[in-house]
């Protein structure tokens, strides 16, 4: 018999307490006929228990949805704030958790590490310059830290098969490389180490990607031939989808040979190394091991490493800090959003709570136990927790693409996030208990009494208002707070963008069109060949109804944001400190500077007589020349570059090389036509510019007929407008912008209808008592002043503490403020004024409602 | 309490077990042990309600009104005191009846089609 009561706790206690005695009776009946009953009501119980469980939700679930359809407001305002915060959170932190903490796909992620040229003196982040072969393989051998380390540059080829020749980003790696990686090729093999790599050295390895788009995922593909650059390559390998490496775009991989001559200029810099740390050593014990090499270099070569360190990061950590801060303040900011979402749940919910209690007090009068109420209470909680909530995830997975512009592309991963589950789950969990606890609390403020308070169902009676009311107000002033924080904090970062884009770049964007053509070696070995390209290209580009000028360089100012050389000056001992002694280097045909809006101070122009056999022209920049000879003419001036005299024939304004944001080296450009037979690839000038008057369109179809022209196999690629480019400066920064001014809106509006409905309940429960002011003879006016000042108060009281905890955030994100003041005027008076603006706006309704109260009808519902 | 043919057509088909309880309760107030006798008599043993569909289906029928719960109680040497007794409503009359109508006109089609029982 115990065993059945203990069965009988399964059923709703409500059901239990109905039908508990009469089953009892009923089975100690049957155990007398039968001696199977205690088995047969065991699985009765079981079965019907559910079934009863089930009749209560449904009828919990039916009057939860006739209840919230008499109060649509609430009932939408409460879904769509969870919707916001579960949301917002969900999102933000899906793409942080991606960029910052995920560990990259490849086995044992944390043990892989970069290495590249750094400054002697340390500091900076990630990879600033590349390796010269020679100081590679001098760190490769004299450390002993790690298992493997290998070299590579991103390179890109022009794919010949069927069709368009395409160009393909890919990466050339040494042997090491995608070993060391630890992922085995999906088909075939990777390149061969044993023979030093010898054997491979026509072999292409494909990604998964570039294998299913250009060869449609042929299982056969191994051992075809394919065309890069004009020389026949034999696909050796598919490495699995997921694989990036360097970067995202790398679709293909070919080897990296070292030969003898490649070792001999120890200032030629083109190498990056990716290497694994040996099981059970740390970063900072290689850093250390690094550190004795670097020092050895710098003594036994102290022309080149004298000022020469490196840079040792590990790979998860491939982005700028800027990046993981502007991250880390999204996540801030969706934090935020919770909280406001809290408070104005909660803030919805005891108001509702108000007009409850007397419906509460009436269920209970009429028989319905504490039980009931609360489990209705808590199904109705549930089921704007889950309308919310899937309102939510719906929110999530539009707002996820947005925020995959905030990862950044040096990041091998995919460039798109997943959404985050366990966020999705944490966000709505948090926002359900909110709406648990809050809903509760007038259920068990009714249940918890042992008599029924019937002053709770007399009209007009406010129960409990006290306490409840000054929560509320505190709510309110969270609300408050929170919005300015976030108010502030994307105000700062507007004015830094303005500030950003308000920086000259040192050339005119406007109406300049690039695209690239890469002449590939060995057919353009020869500079005079390269030449005659450039020659026939430019002559027919200028020729064009429109064309003001064209002109062929190395790389585009702010896209190619590296390449630079050390330079040699008769007479001047090297300075420590490296940025001094090193320029930035291009190579450029006639008219670069004019098509590109660089003024031409002083001299003479590169021009097509600047060829191999003739005096090495150099054209400087301006700070190039106050450099290295203040005060002085500099035209005439001889230096030592690239291991060749060069003459100054002019100087040009500087340049913002490496973006808007960053700190630039002096500018050295060389003509085209004197760039050495041998000298690397990526020297070649390969940009051409074209300053042109009319549509980007109209002008795109004649000069790719004079590229083909020039040279049928010549693919031209990334074509683009220099405004583009410089808008693509501020693109992550205006994406993130984007995402904060939309929290903050949200902030402001959430707040908004914080205050508006505090405001009208609180008219609402004090209609009589305005009602009575009014009889006596109030004026409307001081009824409204009575209103707005409470609001005013309200708003006063989480201004103060929101201001001075955006101060606190403003300073953590210093670094992306571009030298905006943290506690900058502007924008907190801006911030002040709109709060109060939103507040005037909140209370409008409620004010237009309280001086509208008709005291008669009121006194007389007495 | 007042009901429509509609109210009463939104409820057919009957569940067995209410069936089987309206028709237990069609002359005579019983309470739930009762009930779960009479329908294993009337059946010949072949339905047996088990108390938890019993009480389950007795606390649907009592919110849907076919049932309702009875003070009077019957002569003191029958009365089982902890026992409610439950009474058929007027609407779980007219339920009942509409349901049998409704059997009765399923037997008639089948018939006609030839499906009496014991033909082949």
């Amino acid at each position: 018999m115990r065993f059945y009561r203990l069965l009988l706790l399964l059923y709703p206690a409500s059901f239990r307490r109905e039908y508990g005695a009469d089953m009892i009776a009923d089975f100690a009946r049957r155990r007398r006929e039968s001696s199977w009953a205690l088995l047969d009501s065991a699985f009765d119980v079981l079965k019907n228990a559910a079934a009863a469980h089930w009749d209560v939700l449904r009828q919990d679930l039916r009057y939860t949805v006739r209840s919230l359809k008499r109060s649509r407001g609430f009932a939408f305002a409460a879904v769509a704030v969870i919707a916001i915060g579960v949301g917002a959170n969900t999102a933000a932190f899906s793409v942080a958790d991606f960029v910052l903490f995920r560990p990259l796909r490849f086995p044992d992620p944390n043990a892989l590490v970069r290495l590249c040229w750094g400054p002697r003196t340390g500091g900076g982040w990630g990879c600033m310059n590349q390796l010269s072969p020679a100081n590679y393989r001098d760190y490769k051998n004299m450390t002993s830290s790690f298992q493997a380390m290998g070299a590579y540059f991103g390179n890109a080829v022009n794919l010949v098969g069927s069709g368009e020749p395409q160009r393909i980003s890919g990466a050339q790696v040494t042997s090491d490389v995608l070993p060391l990686l630890g992922v085995a090729p999906l088909l075939g093999r990777v390149f061969d180490s044993t023979s030093g790599g010898a054997t491979d050295a026509r072999s292409v390895v494909l990604s998964y990607g570039l294998w299913q788009s250009q060869f449609g995922g042929d299982p056969r593909v191994l051992g075809r031939g394919v065309n890069l650059n004009g020389t026949p390559y034999e696909v050796i390998g598919v490495m699995p989808p997921d694989l990036y490496f360097p970067t995202r775009e790398t679709k293909m991989w070919t080897l990296l040979l070292l030969r003898d001559e490649n070792y001999t200029d120890r200032s030629d810099n083109y190498l990056e190394a990716v290497a694994r740390l040996k099981p059970g050593v740390s970063m900072d014990q290689a850093r250390a091991d690094l550190n004795v090499v670097a020092a050895r270099l710098a003594r036994d070569y102290p022309d080149v490493n004298g000022d020469a360190g490196f840079s040792f990061f590990a790979m998860r950590d491939t982005m700028s800090p800027r990046y993981r801060l502007m991250l880390l303040a999204l996540c801030g900011a969706s934090l935020c959003i919770l909280l406001l979402t809290c408070a104005n749940l909660a803030n919805l919910l005891l108001a509702r709570a108000g007009a409850r209690e007397r419906e509460l007090a009436v269920r209970a009068a009429l028989g319905a136990g504490k039980e009931r109420l609360v489990r209705q209470i808590v199904t109705e909680s549930m089921v704007l927790a889950v309308a919310g909530g899937i309102a939510g995830v719906a929110i999530a997975a539009a707002a996820v693409p947005l925020l995959s512009l905030l990862v950044p592309d040096t990041l091998p991963v995919a460039s798109r996030p997943s959404l985050d589950l366990r966020v999705l789950a944490l966000a709505a969990a948090i926002t359900a208990l909110t709406g648990l606890g809050f809903g509760l609390l007038p259920a068990l403020r009714v249940g918890g009494r042992t008599g029924v308070d019937l002053s709770a169902l007399r009209e007009g009676i406010g129960s409990g208002g006290g306490r409840k009311q000054r929560l509320r107000n505190v709510l309110v002033a969270v609300e408050v707070a929170v919005s300015v924080v976030l108010l502030i904090s994307s105000g700062l970062l507007i004015r830094a963008v303005w500030r950003i884009q308000s920086i000259d770049p040192g050339f005119v964007p406007e109406r300049v069109v690039a695209l690239r053509t890469v002449l590939p070696r060995p057919k353009y070995d020869m500079t005079q060949r390269r030449v005659q390209f450039y020659n026939r290209v430019l002559t027919d580009v200028r020729a064009l109804p429109g064309v003001q000028g064209a002109a062929y360089i190395t790389g585009l100012p702010m896209v190619m944001t590296g390449r630079v050389t050390g330079i040699v000056i008769p007479g001047r001992e090297v300075s420590a400190g490296f940025r001094n002694e090193v320029v930035t280097v291009r190579s450029v045909t006639s008219q670069y500077f004019r098509t590109m809006g660089i003024p031409l101070l002083r001299g003479r122009d590169i021009e097509e007589g600047d060829i191999r056999g003739r005096a090495n022209a150099a054209v400087v920049s301006e700070s190039f020349a106050e450099h290295y000879w203040p005060g002085a003419d500099p035209i005439g001036r001889t230096f030592e570059a690239r291991g060749e005299v060069r003459a100054v024939v002019g100087v040009v304004g500087d340049v913002k090389v490496r973006g808007l944001e960053r700190a630039e080296e002096p500018q050295l450009y060389l003509s085209a036509g004197q760039v050495a037979d041998t000298a690397f690839i990526n020297d070649d000038p390969k940009d051409l510019v074209v300053r042109y008057s009319g549509t980007t369109a109209a002008l795109l179809p004649p000069v790719r007929n004079i590229v083909h022209g020039a040279d049928t196999e010549q693919p031209i690629s990334n074509v683009q407008t220099l405004d583009d480019v410089v808008a693509g400066e501020t693109a992550t920064r205006r994406a993130q912008l984007r995402v904060l001014g939309a929290l903050a809106a949200i902030a402001l509006l959430l707040s908004g209808v914080g205050i508006y409905g505090l405001l009208a309940f609180t008219v609402a429960q004090r209609s009589r008592e305005i009602g009575v002011r009014l009889a006596l003879g109030a004026e409307p006016s001081s009824v409204a002043r009575m209103i707005v000042s409470k609001a005013m108060k309200l708003t006063l009281l989480g201004l103060v503490p929101g201001v001075l905890a955006a101060y606190a955030a403003a300073l953590g994100m210093r670094a992306l403020l571009f030298g905006v003041a943290p506690a900058d005027p502007a924008t907190i008076l801006g911030t002040v004024v709109l709060v109060c603006l939103m507040t005037l706006a909140g209370s409008l309704v409620p004010v237009l409602r309280a001086v509208r109260v008709n005291p008669m009808l009121v006194l007389r519902s007495e | 309490m007042a009901y429509s043919r509609s109210d009463v057509d939104a409820l057919l088909p009957l569940p067995l077990a209410t069936f089987h309880i309206l028709i237990a309760l069609a002359h005579e107030d019983r309470h739930g042990y009762a009930i779960m006798l009479d329908v294993a008599k009337r059946t010949d043993g072949e339905l047996r309600l088990s108390p938890g569909t019993l009480y389950r289906s007795i606390q649907r029928m009592l919110e849907q009104g076919l049932i309702t719960e009875t003070n009077e109680r019957p002569a003191p040497e029958l009365d089982d005191e902890r026992r409610r007794y439950y009474r058929i409503a007027p609407f779980g009359a007219a339920a009942a009846r509409a349901e049998t109508q409704r059997m009765a006109n399923l037997v008639r089609m089948a018939r006609v089609e030839g499906l009496s029982p014991g033909r082949a």
